[in-house]
Protein backbone atom coordinates (compact mmCIF):
# COMPACT_ATOMS: atom_id res chain seq x y z
CA UNK A 1 0.00 0.00 0.00
CA UNK A 2 2.74 2.51 0.93
CA UNK A 3 4.75 1.52 -1.83
CA UNK A 4 1.35 2.14 -4.12
CA UNK A 5 1.21 5.45 -2.59
CA UNK A 6 4.73 6.09 -3.22
CA UNK A 7 4.64 5.46 -6.94
CA UNK A 8 1.59 7.51 -7.36
CA UNK A 9 3.74 10.21 -6.09
CA UNK A 10 6.46 10.20 -8.55
CA UNK A 11 4.72 8.86 -11.13
CA UNK A 12 3.02 12.26 -13.81
CA UNK A 13 -0.23 11.83 -14.97
CA UNK A 14 -0.86 10.51 -18.33
CA UNK A 15 -3.45 12.88 -18.42
CA UNK A 16 -3.44 15.94 -16.46
CA UNK A 17 -6.92 18.21 -16.85
CA UNK A 18 -7.38 21.58 -14.21
CA UNK A 19 -9.86 23.92 -14.42
CA UNK A 20 -11.48 23.15 -17.38
CA UNK A 21 -14.57 24.88 -18.00
CA UNK A 22 -16.80 24.57 -21.11
CA UNK A 23 -19.55 27.24 -22.00
CA UNK A 24 -21.61 26.42 -25.46
CA UNK A 25 -22.17 29.08 -27.65
CA UNK A 26 -26.22 29.85 -26.42
CA UNK A 27 -24.35 30.02 -22.46
CA UNK A 28 -24.99 26.41 -21.38
CA UNK A 29 -22.28 25.77 -19.11
CA UNK A 30 -21.37 21.83 -20.02
CA UNK A 31 -18.29 21.39 -18.02
CA UNK A 32 -17.96 23.31 -14.63
CA UNK A 33 -13.75 23.50 -13.19
CA UNK A 34 -13.00 19.93 -13.89
CA UNK A 35 -10.14 18.62 -12.39
CA UNK A 36 -9.01 15.47 -13.53
CA UNK A 37 -5.59 13.44 -13.45
CA UNK A 38 -5.61 9.83 -15.07
CA UNK A 39 -2.48 7.44 -13.98
CA UNK A 40 -1.02 5.54 -16.85
CA UNK A 41 -2.07 2.04 -17.34
CA UNK A 42 -5.29 2.44 -15.69
CA UNK A 43 -8.79 2.29 -17.08
CA UNK A 44 -10.83 5.04 -15.52
CA UNK A 45 -14.43 5.09 -15.85
CA UNK A 46 -16.41 8.08 -16.00
CA UNK A 47 -20.02 7.55 -14.98
CA UNK A 48 -23.06 10.21 -15.30
CA UNK A 49 -26.34 10.13 -15.97
CA UNK A 50 -27.19 11.59 -19.41
CA UNK A 51 -26.08 15.47 -20.35
CA UNK A 52 -23.65 15.04 -17.41
CA UNK A 53 -21.00 16.23 -19.81
CA UNK A 54 -19.40 13.42 -19.92
CA UNK A 55 -18.46 13.67 -24.25
CA UNK A 56 -18.03 17.57 -23.95
CA UNK A 57 -14.83 16.60 -21.50
CA UNK A 58 -14.15 13.72 -23.71
CA UNK A 59 -14.50 16.44 -26.69
CA UNK A 60 -12.27 18.65 -25.25
CA UNK A 61 -9.46 16.44 -24.99
CA UNK A 62 -9.32 15.11 -28.29
CA UNK A 63 -9.86 18.32 -30.30
CA UNK A 64 -13.94 18.97 -31.23
CA UNK A 65 -14.67 20.99 -28.70
CA UNK A 66 -12.49 24.25 -27.68
CA UNK A 67 -12.61 24.57 -24.15
CA UNK A 68 -13.70 27.89 -22.32
CA UNK A 69 -11.08 27.93 -19.89
CA UNK A 70 -8.08 25.67 -17.96
CA UNK A 71 -5.28 23.51 -19.08
CA UNK A 72 -4.88 19.76 -20.56
CA UNK A 73 -1.50 17.80 -20.30
CA UNK A 74 -1.51 14.93 -22.17
CA UNK A 75 2.17 12.31 -21.53
CA UNK A 76 3.28 15.90 -19.98
CA UNK A 77 2.59 18.02 -23.12
CA UNK A 78 0.74 21.01 -23.42
CA UNK A 79 -2.34 20.03 -25.63
CA UNK A 80 -2.59 23.88 -26.90
CA UNK A 81 0.69 23.81 -27.92
CA UNK A 82 1.86 20.08 -28.41
CA UNK A 83 -1.12 18.93 -29.81
CA UNK A 84 0.82 17.18 -32.92
CA UNK A 85 2.40 15.30 -30.83
CA UNK A 86 0.13 14.51 -27.70
CA UNK A 87 -2.72 13.68 -30.65
CA UNK A 88 -0.80 11.09 -32.34
CA UNK A 89 -0.88 9.08 -29.03
CA UNK A 90 -4.33 9.55 -28.27
CA UNK A 91 -7.34 7.11 -29.98
CA UNK A 92 -11.44 7.90 -29.62
CA UNK A 93 -14.09 6.26 -30.43
CA UNK A 94 -17.09 8.30 -30.44
CA UNK A 95 -20.34 7.98 -29.26
CA UNK A 96 -22.16 8.45 -32.32
CA UNK A 97 -21.59 6.30 -35.18
CA UNK A 98 -19.73 8.68 -38.22
CA UNK A 99 -18.29 7.51 -40.90
CA UNK A 100 -18.31 7.43 -44.64
CA UNK A 101 -20.51 4.60 -45.34
CA UNK A 102 -19.30 4.15 -48.91
CA UNK A 103 -16.01 3.19 -47.82
CA UNK A 104 -14.66 0.04 -47.71
CA UNK A 105 -13.21 -1.25 -43.89
CA UNK A 106 -9.98 -1.63 -45.47
CA UNK A 107 -9.43 1.52 -46.79
CA UNK A 108 -11.06 3.43 -43.63
CA UNK A 109 -8.68 1.80 -41.84
CA UNK A 110 -5.75 3.04 -43.91
CA UNK A 111 -6.83 6.26 -44.07
CA UNK A 112 -6.93 6.52 -40.69
CA UNK A 113 -3.83 5.41 -39.92
CA UNK A 114 -2.38 7.95 -42.06
CA UNK A 115 -4.16 10.70 -40.85
CA UNK A 116 -2.36 9.88 -37.44
CA UNK A 117 0.83 9.93 -39.01
CA UNK A 118 1.72 6.29 -39.36
CA UNK A 119 3.34 4.22 -42.24
CA UNK A 120 0.95 1.49 -43.93
CA UNK A 121 1.48 -1.69 -41.91
CA UNK A 122 -1.10 -4.70 -42.93
CA UNK A 123 0.12 -6.84 -40.66
CA UNK A 124 -0.68 -4.69 -37.67
CA UNK A 125 -4.34 -3.63 -39.28
CA UNK A 126 -4.94 -7.16 -39.94
CA UNK A 127 -3.91 -8.22 -36.49
CA UNK A 128 -6.62 -5.24 -35.28
CA UNK A 129 -8.93 -6.05 -37.70
CA UNK A 130 -8.43 -10.28 -36.35
CA UNK A 131 -9.10 -8.75 -32.71
CA UNK A 132 -12.61 -7.51 -33.27
CA UNK A 133 -13.57 -10.73 -35.95
CA UNK A 134 -13.53 -7.80 -38.76
CA UNK A 135 -11.17 -9.74 -40.67
CA UNK A 136 -13.48 -11.56 -43.13
CA UNK A 137 -15.31 -8.20 -43.78
CA UNK A 138 -12.37 -5.60 -44.48
CA UNK A 139 -13.06 -5.40 -48.42
CA UNK A 140 -16.94 -4.66 -47.26
CA UNK A 141 -18.62 -1.90 -47.79
CA UNK A 142 -19.49 -0.19 -44.35
CA UNK A 143 -23.01 0.49 -45.19
CA UNK A 144 -23.56 -3.00 -45.34
CA UNK A 145 -22.34 -4.21 -41.83
CA UNK A 146 -24.51 -4.70 -38.86
CA UNK A 147 -24.86 -1.68 -36.36
CA UNK A 148 -22.59 -3.68 -33.87
CA UNK A 149 -20.25 -4.47 -36.70
CA UNK A 150 -19.89 -0.84 -37.17
CA UNK A 151 -19.10 0.05 -33.55
CA UNK A 152 -16.57 -2.37 -34.37
CA UNK A 153 -15.32 -0.61 -37.36
CA UNK A 154 -14.91 2.58 -34.62
CA UNK A 155 -12.89 0.70 -32.34
CA UNK A 156 -10.67 -0.77 -34.68
CA UNK A 157 -10.10 2.52 -36.85
CA UNK A 158 -8.97 4.43 -33.30
CA UNK A 159 -6.83 1.73 -32.54
CA UNK A 160 -5.02 1.50 -35.82
CA UNK A 161 -2.14 3.45 -34.97
CA UNK A 162 -1.98 2.02 -31.67
CA UNK A 163 -2.32 5.04 -29.46
CA UNK A 164 -1.68 5.05 -25.64
CA UNK A 165 -4.10 6.86 -24.21
CA UNK A 166 -7.78 5.56 -25.36
CA UNK A 167 -10.89 7.03 -25.41
CA UNK A 168 -14.25 5.11 -25.30
CA UNK A 169 -17.57 7.17 -25.24
CA UNK A 170 -20.53 4.99 -23.93
CA UNK A 171 -18.74 1.58 -26.31
CA UNK A 172 -21.05 -0.75 -25.46
CA UNK A 173 -24.58 1.79 -25.62
CA UNK A 174 -26.90 -0.55 -27.85
CA UNK A 175 -24.57 -3.42 -28.55
CA UNK A 176 -25.89 -7.00 -27.49
CA UNK A 177 -24.54 -8.94 -24.83
CA UNK A 178 -22.00 -10.57 -26.57
CA UNK A 179 -20.33 -7.96 -27.99
CA UNK A 180 -20.26 -6.04 -24.65
CA UNK A 181 -18.65 -9.16 -23.46
CA UNK A 182 -16.15 -8.83 -26.60
CA UNK A 183 -15.61 -5.69 -26.03
CA UNK A 184 -15.13 -6.04 -21.95
CA UNK A 185 -12.50 -8.58 -22.82
CA UNK A 186 -10.52 -6.06 -25.89
CA UNK A 187 -10.52 -3.68 -23.17
CA UNK A 188 -9.38 -6.19 -20.83
CA UNK A 189 -6.29 -6.90 -23.27
CA UNK A 190 -5.28 -3.76 -24.33
CA UNK A 191 -4.46 -2.61 -20.69
CA UNK A 192 -1.88 -5.51 -20.71
CA UNK A 193 -0.69 -3.99 -23.31
CA UNK A 194 -0.43 -1.00 -21.20
CA UNK A 195 -2.91 1.51 -22.79
CA UNK A 196 -4.34 3.86 -20.64
CA UNK A 197 -7.78 3.52 -21.15
CA UNK A 198 -11.24 6.44 -20.61
CA UNK A 199 -14.32 5.09 -20.74
CA UNK A 200 -17.51 6.52 -20.54
CA UNK A 201 -20.43 5.15 -19.27
CA UNK A 202 -24.08 4.92 -17.73
CA UNK A 203 -23.83 1.06 -17.07
CA UNK A 204 -23.04 0.81 -13.64
CA UNK A 205 -21.90 -3.11 -13.34
CA UNK A 206 -19.54 -1.71 -16.56
CA UNK A 207 -17.52 0.64 -14.03
CA UNK A 208 -18.21 -2.01 -11.68
CA UNK A 209 -16.85 -4.61 -13.89
CA UNK A 210 -13.83 -2.95 -15.90
CA UNK A 211 -12.10 0.13 -14.03
CA UNK A 212 -9.55 0.37 -11.89
CA UNK A 213 -11.00 4.25 -10.65
CA UNK A 214 -14.13 5.62 -11.28
CA UNK A 215 -15.32 9.41 -11.71
CA UNK A 216 -18.52 10.36 -10.73
CA UNK A 217 -19.74 13.37 -13.02
CA UNK A 218 -23.35 15.38 -12.83
CA UNK A 219 -24.31 18.99 -14.33
CA UNK A 220 -20.36 19.13 -15.53
CA UNK A 221 -18.71 18.93 -12.02
CA UNK A 222 -16.68 15.84 -11.21
CA UNK A 223 -18.45 14.70 -7.72
CA UNK A 224 -16.14 12.04 -6.95
CA UNK A 225 -13.04 10.40 -8.13
CA UNK A 226 -11.36 7.40 -6.10
CA UNK A 227 -10.19 3.70 -6.19
CA UNK A 228 -13.35 1.59 -7.40
CA UNK A 229 -12.95 -0.55 -4.49
CA UNK A 230 -12.07 3.21 -1.88
CA UNK A 231 -15.62 4.16 -3.47
CA UNK A 232 -17.27 0.83 -2.49
CA UNK A 233 -15.41 1.40 0.97
CA UNK A 234 -16.41 4.71 1.67
CA UNK A 235 -19.99 4.57 0.69
CA UNK A 236 -20.71 0.68 0.34
CA UNK A 237 -22.78 -1.15 2.88
CA UNK A 238 -23.86 -4.72 4.21
CA UNK A 239 -27.60 -5.16 4.58
CA UNK A 240 -28.88 -8.00 6.42
CA UNK A 241 -32.67 -8.71 7.46
CA UNK A 242 -33.27 -11.37 9.97
CA UNK A 243 -36.72 -12.50 10.72
CA UNK A 244 -37.31 -13.64 14.36
CA UNK A 245 -39.52 -16.54 15.43
CA UNK A 246 -40.33 -14.25 18.02
CA UNK A 247 -40.84 -10.65 18.37
CA UNK A 248 -37.89 -8.86 20.71
CA UNK A 249 -38.83 -5.44 22.67
CA UNK A 250 -35.54 -4.55 22.67
CA UNK A 251 -32.17 -5.21 20.71
CA UNK A 252 -30.07 -7.70 23.14
CA UNK A 253 -27.39 -6.19 25.25
CA UNK A 254 -24.51 -8.56 23.20
CA UNK A 255 -25.01 -6.83 19.87
CA UNK A 256 -25.37 -3.73 21.18
CA UNK A 257 -21.45 -2.83 19.35
CA UNK A 258 -23.48 -3.01 16.05
CA UNK A 259 -25.68 -0.73 14.25
CA UNK A 260 -29.14 -2.73 14.55
CA UNK A 261 -32.84 -1.39 14.31
CA UNK A 262 -35.78 -3.26 15.25
CA UNK A 263 -38.74 -3.02 12.35
CA UNK A 264 -41.81 -4.27 12.07
CA UNK A 265 -43.27 -4.96 15.59
CA UNK A 266 -39.68 -6.56 16.93
CA UNK A 267 -40.31 -9.58 14.25
CA UNK A 268 -37.87 -7.91 12.01
CA UNK A 269 -33.73 -7.08 13.04
CA UNK A 270 -32.13 -4.90 10.91
CA UNK A 271 -28.56 -4.61 10.28
CA UNK A 272 -26.74 -1.92 8.14
CA UNK A 273 -23.43 -1.76 8.27
CA UNK A 274 -19.48 -2.19 7.21
CA UNK A 275 -17.73 -1.04 4.25
CA UNK A 276 -17.96 -2.96 1.20
CA UNK A 277 -14.35 -4.42 1.89
CA UNK A 278 -16.54 -7.33 3.69
CA UNK A 279 -15.96 -6.91 6.61
CA UNK A 280 -20.17 -6.17 6.94
CA UNK A 281 -20.23 -9.67 5.61
CA UNK A 282 -18.28 -10.73 8.64
CA UNK A 283 -20.61 -8.78 10.94
CA UNK A 284 -23.73 -10.28 9.64
CA UNK A 285 -22.02 -13.54 10.37
CA UNK A 286 -21.35 -12.91 14.09
CA UNK A 287 -24.56 -11.65 14.90
CA UNK A 288 -26.14 -15.01 13.33
CA UNK A 289 -23.66 -16.42 15.80
CA UNK A 290 -24.53 -14.56 18.74
CA UNK A 291 -28.36 -14.85 18.14
CA UNK A 292 -27.59 -18.77 18.15
CA UNK A 293 -25.59 -18.47 21.11
CA UNK A 294 -28.49 -16.44 22.88
CA UNK A 295 -31.20 -19.02 21.62
CA UNK A 296 -32.73 -16.47 19.90
CA UNK A 297 -34.33 -18.31 16.83
CA UNK A 298 -34.93 -16.53 13.31
CA UNK A 299 -36.65 -18.06 9.96
CA UNK A 300 -35.07 -16.48 7.46
CA UNK A 301 -31.83 -13.83 6.65
CA UNK A 302 -31.91 -11.68 3.57
CA UNK A 303 -28.86 -10.28 3.07
CA UNK A 304 -27.59 -7.59 0.59
CA UNK A 305 -24.79 -5.77 -0.37
CA UNK A 306 -24.77 -1.67 -2.02
CA UNK A 307 -23.05 -2.13 -5.21
CA UNK A 308 -21.87 0.70 -7.13
CA UNK A 309 -24.93 1.66 -8.47
CA UNK A 310 -26.82 2.30 -5.04
CA UNK A 311 -24.14 4.97 -4.13
CA UNK A 312 -24.39 6.33 -7.54
CA UNK A 313 -28.32 6.46 -7.01
CA UNK A 314 -27.72 7.75 -3.93
CA UNK A 315 -25.11 10.58 -4.42
CA UNK A 316 -27.75 11.86 -7.40
CA UNK A 317 -29.99 11.47 -4.86
CA UNK A 318 -28.06 14.12 -2.55
CA UNK A 319 -27.21 16.27 -5.48
CA UNK A 320 -30.75 16.91 -6.34
CA UNK A 321 -31.52 17.31 -2.62
CA UNK A 322 -28.69 19.92 -2.27
CA UNK A 323 -28.90 22.05 -5.43
CA UNK B 1 6.41 19.95 -38.18
CA UNK B 2 3.64 19.03 -40.35
CA UNK B 3 2.44 15.58 -40.70
CA UNK B 4 2.88 14.75 -44.16
CA UNK B 5 1.32 10.65 -44.16
CA UNK B 6 -1.69 12.19 -42.59
CA UNK B 7 -1.86 15.07 -45.38
CA UNK B 8 -1.37 12.26 -48.01
CA UNK B 9 -3.76 10.33 -46.48
CA UNK B 10 -6.39 12.86 -46.53
CA UNK B 11 -5.57 13.86 -50.02
CA UNK B 12 -5.87 10.11 -51.26
CA UNK B 13 -8.95 9.52 -49.41
CA UNK B 14 -10.85 12.53 -51.30
CA UNK B 15 -9.45 11.47 -55.10
CA UNK B 16 -10.87 8.00 -53.86
CA UNK B 17 -13.81 9.35 -53.21
CA UNK B 18 -13.91 10.78 -56.54
CA UNK B 19 -13.47 7.90 -58.19
CA UNK B 20 -15.96 6.25 -56.22
CA UNK B 21 -18.68 8.96 -57.87
CA UNK B 22 -16.80 8.88 -61.42
CA UNK B 23 -19.95 9.59 -62.56
CA UNK B 24 -20.85 12.53 -60.90
CA UNK B 25 -16.86 13.63 -60.86
CA UNK B 26 -15.92 13.44 -64.75
CA UNK B 27 -18.89 12.06 -67.30
CA UNK B 28 -21.51 14.89 -66.35
CA UNK B 29 -19.11 17.91 -67.02
CA UNK B 30 -17.95 16.69 -69.81
CA UNK B 31 -21.52 15.80 -71.27
CA UNK B 32 -22.40 19.28 -70.11
CA UNK B 33 -19.82 21.16 -72.39
CA UNK B 34 -20.10 18.49 -74.91
CA UNK B 35 -23.51 19.95 -75.34
CA UNK B 36 -21.81 23.63 -74.95
CA UNK B 37 -20.14 22.95 -78.09
CA UNK B 38 -22.22 21.37 -79.76
CA UNK B 39 -25.07 24.30 -79.59
CA UNK B 40 -22.94 26.95 -79.35
CA UNK B 41 -19.84 25.79 -80.91
CA UNK B 42 -20.89 23.77 -84.01
CA UNK B 43 -25.03 25.04 -84.59
CA UNK B 44 -25.10 28.41 -83.60
CA UNK B 45 -20.80 28.96 -83.99
CA UNK B 46 -21.40 28.23 -87.40
CA UNK B 47 -23.47 31.43 -88.32
CA UNK B 48 -21.15 33.80 -86.10
CA UNK B 49 -18.35 36.13 -87.19
CA UNK B 50 -14.52 35.19 -85.85
CA UNK B 51 -13.86 37.28 -82.47
CA UNK B 52 -10.60 39.05 -82.54
CA UNK B 53 -9.93 36.96 -85.61
CA UNK B 54 -10.13 34.24 -83.31
CA UNK B 55 -13.35 31.65 -85.16
CA UNK B 56 -15.76 31.51 -82.55
CA UNK B 57 -16.29 27.76 -81.99
CA UNK B 58 -12.19 27.93 -80.70
CA UNK B 59 -13.05 31.77 -79.22
CA UNK B 60 -15.85 30.17 -76.89
CA UNK B 61 -13.05 27.07 -75.64
CA UNK B 62 -11.60 28.95 -72.39
CA UNK B 63 -14.90 30.47 -71.39
CA UNK B 64 -16.47 27.19 -70.97
CA UNK B 65 -13.20 25.12 -69.61
CA UNK B 66 -13.48 28.12 -67.15
CA UNK B 67 -17.09 27.48 -66.78
CA UNK B 68 -16.22 23.97 -65.90
CA UNK B 69 -13.67 25.21 -63.91
CA UNK B 70 -15.30 27.32 -61.27
CA UNK B 71 -18.26 24.85 -60.69
CA UNK B 72 -16.28 21.56 -60.42
CA UNK B 73 -13.70 22.83 -58.22
CA UNK B 74 -16.29 25.37 -55.97
CA UNK B 75 -18.33 22.30 -55.50
CA UNK B 76 -15.63 19.42 -55.11
CA UNK B 77 -14.33 20.88 -52.08
CA UNK B 78 -17.05 22.13 -50.28
CA UNK B 79 -18.70 18.66 -50.60
CA UNK B 80 -15.40 16.75 -49.47
CA UNK B 81 -15.12 18.65 -46.53
CA UNK B 82 -19.33 19.44 -46.29
CA UNK B 83 -19.63 15.49 -46.12
CA UNK B 84 -17.52 14.75 -42.97
CA UNK B 85 -19.57 17.31 -40.76
CA UNK B 86 -22.81 15.76 -42.39
CA UNK B 87 -22.44 11.93 -41.77
CA UNK B 88 -20.03 12.97 -37.99
CA UNK B 89 -17.20 11.38 -39.29
CA UNK B 90 -15.41 14.90 -39.01
CA UNK B 91 -14.73 13.90 -35.30
CA UNK B 92 -11.97 12.15 -36.92
CA UNK B 93 -10.09 14.77 -38.70
CA UNK B 94 -10.30 17.31 -35.44
CA UNK B 95 -9.14 14.51 -33.37
CA UNK B 96 -6.44 13.98 -35.81
CA UNK B 97 -2.63 15.67 -35.70
CA UNK B 98 -3.58 17.69 -38.60
CA UNK B 99 -3.88 21.48 -38.88
CA UNK B 100 -5.06 23.82 -41.69
CA UNK B 101 -1.77 23.09 -43.37
CA UNK B 102 -2.80 18.94 -43.56
CA UNK B 103 -6.51 19.69 -44.08
CA UNK B 104 -6.08 22.38 -46.98
CA UNK B 105 -3.40 20.63 -48.75
CA UNK B 106 -5.18 17.53 -48.48
CA UNK B 107 -8.85 18.93 -49.54
CA UNK B 108 -7.72 21.17 -51.88
CA UNK B 109 -5.54 19.38 -53.12
CA UNK B 110 -7.28 16.55 -54.18
CA UNK B 111 -10.18 19.04 -55.51
CA UNK B 112 -7.54 20.84 -57.72
CA UNK B 113 -6.45 17.36 -59.10
CA UNK B 114 -9.66 16.62 -60.47
CA UNK B 115 -10.26 19.79 -61.92
CA UNK B 116 -7.09 19.55 -63.75
CA UNK B 117 -8.00 16.20 -64.91
CA UNK B 118 -11.37 17.29 -66.12
CA UNK B 119 -10.23 20.60 -67.55
CA UNK B 120 -7.84 17.90 -69.73
CA UNK B 121 -10.88 15.84 -70.50
CA UNK B 122 -12.57 19.02 -71.45
CA UNK B 123 -10.17 20.36 -73.69
CA UNK B 124 -9.10 16.73 -75.48
CA UNK B 125 -13.44 16.75 -75.41
CA UNK B 126 -13.36 20.09 -77.05
CA UNK B 127 -10.92 19.19 -80.28
CA UNK B 128 -14.08 16.75 -81.10
CA UNK B 129 -15.66 19.73 -82.12
CA UNK B 130 -13.20 22.80 -83.11
CA UNK B 131 -10.14 23.38 -83.88
CA UNK B 132 -8.36 25.34 -81.63
CA UNK B 133 -4.63 26.22 -80.53
CA UNK B 134 -3.13 27.57 -77.07
CA UNK B 135 -0.74 30.60 -77.51
CA UNK B 136 1.46 29.92 -74.25
CA UNK B 137 -0.02 26.28 -73.10
CA UNK B 138 2.59 26.73 -70.35
CA UNK B 139 1.28 29.86 -68.73
CA UNK B 140 -2.18 28.15 -69.74
CA UNK B 141 -1.95 24.74 -67.23
CA UNK B 142 -0.05 27.69 -64.59
CA UNK B 143 -3.23 29.64 -65.01
CA UNK B 144 -6.05 26.38 -64.89
CA UNK B 145 -4.09 25.56 -61.64
CA UNK B 146 -4.25 29.05 -59.50
CA UNK B 147 -7.94 29.07 -60.68
CA UNK B 148 -8.18 25.58 -59.76
CA UNK B 149 -6.85 25.97 -56.26
CA UNK B 150 -8.84 29.49 -55.88
CA UNK B 151 -12.04 27.89 -56.06
CA UNK B 152 -11.04 24.84 -54.42
CA UNK B 153 -10.41 26.95 -51.54
CA UNK B 154 -13.60 28.66 -51.77
CA UNK B 155 -15.64 25.54 -52.08
CA UNK B 156 -14.03 24.47 -48.97
CA UNK B 157 -14.87 27.91 -47.20
CA UNK B 158 -18.46 27.20 -48.69
CA UNK B 159 -18.37 23.49 -47.19
CA UNK B 160 -17.58 24.76 -43.52
CA UNK B 161 -20.31 27.78 -44.11
CA UNK B 162 -23.07 25.91 -44.95
CA UNK B 163 -25.44 24.05 -42.96
CA UNK B 164 -27.44 21.92 -45.03
CA UNK B 165 -27.43 21.02 -48.84
CA UNK B 166 -29.46 23.45 -49.99
CA UNK B 167 -26.87 26.27 -48.54
CA UNK B 168 -24.36 24.28 -50.22
CA UNK B 169 -25.70 24.75 -53.84
CA UNK B 170 -26.61 28.06 -52.92
CA UNK B 171 -23.25 30.11 -53.62
CA UNK B 172 -22.43 28.38 -56.71
CA UNK B 173 -26.15 28.38 -58.04
CA UNK B 174 -26.78 32.30 -57.38
CA UNK B 175 -23.77 33.58 -57.55
CA UNK B 176 -21.23 31.60 -59.56
CA UNK B 177 -23.54 30.55 -62.26
CA UNK B 178 -24.70 33.99 -63.55
CA UNK B 179 -21.73 35.67 -63.40
CA UNK B 180 -19.53 32.93 -64.79
CA UNK B 181 -22.35 33.00 -68.08
CA UNK B 182 -22.41 36.81 -68.12
CA UNK B 183 -18.76 36.95 -67.44
CA UNK B 184 -17.74 36.98 -71.34
CA UNK B 185 -17.82 33.23 -71.76
CA UNK B 186 -19.62 33.14 -74.81
CA UNK B 187 -19.07 36.04 -75.49
CA UNK B 188 -16.51 39.31 -76.26
CA UNK B 189 -17.18 41.90 -73.58
CA UNK B 190 -16.65 44.66 -76.08
CA UNK B 191 -19.51 43.36 -78.14
CA UNK B 192 -21.94 45.00 -75.43
CA UNK B 193 -23.23 48.18 -75.25
CA UNK B 194 -22.32 50.76 -73.20
CA UNK B 195 -23.01 50.83 -70.57
CA UNK B 196 -23.67 47.50 -70.17
CA UNK B 197 -19.83 47.03 -71.04
CA UNK B 198 -18.81 48.96 -68.18
CA UNK B 199 -21.25 47.35 -65.93
CA UNK B 200 -19.47 43.68 -66.72
CA UNK B 201 -16.15 45.39 -65.72
CA UNK B 202 -17.32 45.30 -62.05
CA UNK B 203 -17.84 41.18 -62.70
CA UNK B 204 -14.66 39.41 -61.28
CA UNK B 205 -15.55 36.51 -63.58
CA UNK B 206 -15.10 38.78 -66.81
CA UNK B 207 -11.15 38.85 -65.58
CA UNK B 208 -11.14 34.92 -65.37
CA UNK B 209 -12.23 34.07 -68.22
CA UNK B 210 -10.03 36.65 -69.85
CA UNK B 211 -6.89 35.71 -68.43
CA UNK B 212 -7.39 32.35 -70.00
CA UNK B 213 -8.64 33.33 -73.60
CA UNK B 214 -5.32 34.99 -73.54
CA UNK B 215 -2.74 32.26 -72.64
CA UNK B 216 -5.09 30.47 -75.83
CA UNK B 217 -5.09 33.17 -78.21
CA UNK B 218 -2.71 36.09 -76.67
CA UNK B 219 -5.35 38.15 -76.42
CA UNK B 220 -8.15 39.52 -74.27
CA UNK B 221 -10.50 41.67 -73.07
CA UNK B 222 -8.91 43.10 -70.38
CA UNK B 223 -5.20 43.18 -69.02
CA UNK B 224 -4.15 39.67 -68.16
CA UNK B 225 -1.83 41.10 -65.10
CA UNK B 226 -4.87 42.63 -63.75
CA UNK B 227 -6.53 39.11 -64.16
CA UNK B 228 -3.42 37.31 -62.53
CA UNK B 229 -3.04 39.79 -60.14
CA UNK B 230 -6.58 39.64 -58.73
CA UNK B 231 -6.70 35.63 -59.13
CA UNK B 232 -3.87 35.59 -56.67
CA UNK B 233 -5.23 38.38 -54.16
CA UNK B 234 -8.49 36.03 -54.50
CA UNK B 235 -6.30 33.03 -53.50
CA UNK B 236 -4.79 34.46 -50.80
CA UNK B 237 -8.06 35.93 -49.48
CA UNK B 238 -9.37 33.00 -49.26
CA UNK B 239 -6.55 31.19 -47.32
CA UNK B 240 -6.83 34.32 -44.66
CA UNK B 241 -10.44 33.31 -44.18
CA UNK B 242 -9.79 29.31 -43.84
CA UNK B 243 -7.15 30.39 -41.12
CA UNK B 244 -9.53 32.47 -39.23
CA UNK B 245 -12.04 29.68 -39.63
CA UNK B 246 -8.98 27.23 -38.28
CA UNK B 247 -8.02 30.02 -35.46
CA UNK B 248 -11.50 30.31 -34.37
CA UNK B 249 -12.96 26.54 -35.08
CA UNK B 250 -15.93 28.20 -36.65
CA UNK B 251 -18.48 25.79 -37.72
CA UNK B 252 -16.09 22.97 -36.77
CA UNK B 253 -15.52 22.69 -33.55
CA UNK B 254 -17.82 23.48 -30.52
N1 LIG C 1 -22.96 21.72 -29.34
C1 LIG C 1 -23.64 21.98 -28.23
N2 LIG C 1 -24.25 23.16 -28.05
C2 LIG C 1 -24.92 23.45 -26.94
N3 LIG C 1 -25.06 22.60 -25.91
C3 LIG C 1 -24.49 21.39 -26.01
C4 LIG C 1 -23.74 21.01 -27.18
N4 LIG C 1 -23.28 19.75 -27.00
C5 LIG C 1 -23.72 19.37 -25.79
N5 LIG C 1 -24.44 20.34 -25.19
C6 LIG C 1 -25.05 20.28 -23.86
O1 LIG C 1 -24.03 20.05 -22.90
C7 LIG C 1 -24.48 19.15 -21.92
C8 LIG C 1 -23.50 18.01 -21.80
O2 LIG C 1 -23.54 17.24 -22.97
P1 LIG C 1 -22.66 15.95 -23.17
O3 LIG C 1 -22.91 15.44 -24.52
O4 LIG C 1 -21.27 16.27 -22.80
O5 LIG C 1 -23.30 14.97 -22.08
P2 LIG C 1 -23.01 13.43 -21.83
O6 LIG C 1 -22.61 13.30 -20.42
O7 LIG C 1 -22.08 12.90 -22.84
O8 LIG C 1 -24.45 12.82 -22.03
P3 LIG C 1 -24.87 11.40 -22.63
O9 LIG C 1 -24.73 10.43 -21.52
O10 LIG C 1 -26.29 11.62 -22.99
O11 LIG C 1 -24.02 11.12 -23.79
C9 LIG C 1 -25.87 18.70 -22.34
O12 LIG C 1 -26.80 19.40 -21.54
C10 LIG C 1 -25.98 19.12 -23.77
O13 LIG C 1 -27.30 19.50 -24.07
MG1 LIG D 1 -22.17 11.53 -24.28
Amino acid sequence: MAAGIANDAGMEPILDIRGLSKTYTGGFKALDNVDLQIRKGEIFALLGPNGAGKTTLIGSVCGMVRPTAGTIHAFGLDMKKHWREARQRIGLVPQELGFDIFDTVDRQMSYSRGLFGRAPDRERVTQILRSLQLEDKRRDQIRKLSGGMKRRVLIAKALSHDPDLLFLDEPTAGVDVELRRDMWRLIGQLREQGVTIILTTHYIEEAEEMADRVGIIDKGRILLVDEKHAIMARLGRTEAHFTLEQPMQAVPEALGRYNIHLHDDGRLLCYRGGNGTGNGKADVAEIARILVEQGIRFTALDQSESSLEDIFVEMMQDQEAGA
Amino acid sequence: MINLRGTWAIYKQEVSRAWRAVFGTIVSPVLTTSLYFIVFGSAIGGQMQAVGGVNYGAFIVPGLLMLTLLSESTSNASFGIYMPRFTGSIYELLSAPVGVTETLIGFVGAAATKSLILAAIILATATVFVDYTIAHPILAIGYIMLVAASFSLLGFILGIWAEGFEKLQMIPMLVLMPLTFLGGTFYSIDMLAEPWRSVALFNPIVYLVNGLRWTFYGSSDVNILVSVGSTFAFLALCVVVIAVIFKTGWRLRN
